[in-house]
């Protein structure tokens, strides 16, 4: 299985015969640990420190269809070299292409991807709703909106709905993590305000990443997206689709590193205008991530078991049937 | 549009939906290890073969060995599985070289793995099938909307597109 790798010190990358070589570096700039990686072993690099590479190497990148997925300091993605685009298929663009020009088109998927989204924000909240924690309220507020999309007719009115369901969720924040050294008061970015702001940031970060590799493998244009409108992002596709993916695979991941004091105040660093994790923090959140794409479940449809990465996959294979007006797309809702 | 390969040929005699996916450009075989199976087999089943055969590129197919001299058309696969789809390409790559004015050409199927092989040629049957099969296809392919539906063979659970056809919700 090819695996993702993330770079979190700087360094340089080099081509080896038919594998890279990592030299990282330490706080003086002198040279440390080599590591080798075997080419085909690698499904895709991500980089979070400054990372020294040639053109040589990106050819070889290239040519063995791995991207490199680069963030800047405040962790924020900014951008990627991406394999040339080895799958692209040109009727599957124009339909594409159709499904975002047309607005009735387009608002059948824009709503469909909120409710997608909607139902797996709720599944969390009734899970903690079932041990005890008060958030009906809010489960009421958030399905109002829900029962509000069929009637919104502009691409804005569905994003309106969705940034409401996703404020009165983050309303029960306060009362999902219980852990001491952490509040939150409301959603921040850019940068974050407060250690939980930080943590979604973080995750939100890597959901996106996740997403964009695995449209990648398929022959959707990432670049054309229908609830976000396209160019929000170079690839916002992949902001559609995390959308759907988030509450899984960010938010819980979230709750049971706070939950089990797996990361704790001391992991973040508070500047003048933010709050960051540090470097322990991220690796600890990147660990529990990657387990948790990689855990799997029983598909009721397939009867096989699939991983939480292969679901966005999946995702994307209903998409792709929809734009070829095969069967209408449905949005996965997590059932288990 | 674009020519019809023996591709084509070979899936519109497994599955139409499959057909009609893979004209699109929508395929699955990079993630499939079958497919990685049947590329190694090529590379491995016969490496000292290389020089007395040849891959000629004829009307958008590609036959990877073919002998000239004999005018034989040599297929390897590795299982005899699909075989009347088997039996469809090759036969599709003999109708190809006739077009093409070579007489009386032949070829064998070979199973490395099974240790068997077998003869196609092509019959004056197949002569007349085949230009209607090549027409039904065109007529299906040209058609945006209509997927053929899911076939529900066991073969699909071997398929490539499997998740593709199958994943609902
Ligand atoms: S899974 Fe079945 S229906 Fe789908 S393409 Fe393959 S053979 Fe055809």
């Amino acid at each position: 299985m090819k695996k993702t790798y993330y770079l979190f010190n700087p360094g340089r990358l080099s081509r080896q015969d038919n594998t890279l070589k990592y030299t990282a570096y330490d706080e003086a700039g002198a040279e440390g640990q080599t590591r080798f990686l075997p080419i085909e072993d690698v499904a895709d690099l991500y980089v979070f420190g400054a990372l020294d590479a040639n053109s040589a190497l990106y050819n070889f990148l290239g040519k063995n269809g791995v991207s490199v997925h680069f963030f800047d300091y405040y962790e924020h993605y900014t951008g990627s070299f991406m394999a040339k685009e080895y799958l692209l298929a040109g009727r599957l663009q124009v339909a594409q292409t159709g499904h975002y020009t047309s607005l009735p088109k387009r608002l059948v998927l824009a709503r469909k991807l909120v409710e997608g989204a909607a139902f797996n924000l709720l599944k969390n909240l009734r899970y903690y709703q079932s041990r005890g924690r008060e958030v009906g309220a809010e489960i009421a507020q958030m399905e109002l909106y829900v029962a509000a999309l069929p009637h919104a007719t502009t691409i804005a009115e569905i994003m309106g709905y969705e940034g409401n369901i996703r404020q009165t969720y983050y309303r029960c924040f306060e009362q999902l993590v219980r852990v001491p050294g952490f509040t939150f008061d409301k959603r921040s970015t850019q940068p974050p305000q407060n250690e939980l702001n930080a943590l979604l940031s973080f995750g939100n970060m890597l959901c996106y990443a996740a997403c964009l590799s695995q449209i990648y493998h398929t022959q959707l244009n990432p670049t054309i997206s229908f609830l976000h409108e396209p160019g929000s992002r170079r690839f916002s596709l992949a902001l559609d689709m995390a959308e759907i993916f988030k509450p899984l695979l960010v938010d819980r991941t979230i709750f049971r590193l706070l939950n089990k004091k797996e990361i704790q105040p001391r992991d973040f660093v508070r500047e003048l205008d933010g709050c960051l994790l540090k470097e322990t923090g991220r690796k600890t959140f990147v660990r529990v991530f990657e387990e948790r794409l990689k855990e799997t479940i029983q598909h009721r449809r397939l009867n096989r078991t699939v991983s939480y990465q292969h679901l966005i996959k999946l995702e994307c294979y209903k998409l792709t049937k929809h734009l070829l007006a095969m069967e209408e797309y449905q949005p996965f809702k997590a059932w288990w | 549009m674009k020519p019809l390969t023996a591709t084509h040929v070979k899936y519109f005699h497994l599955c139409q939906r499959k057909l009609w996916l893979f004209d699109r450009d929508v395929w699955m075989e990079h993630t499939s290890e079958a497919v990685a199976a049947g590329e190694l087999l090529h590379q491995t089943a016969y490496p000292q073969r290389a020089e007395r055969y040849r891959e000629i590129s004829i009307g958008g197919s590609r036959i990877d060995f073919y002998d000239p001299q004999r005018k034989v058309v040599h297929e390897l696969k590795k299982s005899n599985k699909m075989e009347a789809s088997n039996v469809a390409q090759v036969k599709y790559y003999l109708w190809l070289l006739e077009a093409h004015g070579v007489e009386g050409p032949t070829a064998i199927l070979e199973y490395p793995k099974l240790r068997q092989t077998q003869a196609v040629d092509l019959t004056a049957e197949d002569r007349a099938r085949i230009p209607g099969e090549l027409a039904a296809m065109r007529t299906l392919l040209a058609d945006e909307t209509t997927c053929p539906p899911v076939i529900n063979k066991p073969f699909c659970k071997q398929c490539a597109y499997y998740e593709f056809c199958y994943v609902a919700e």
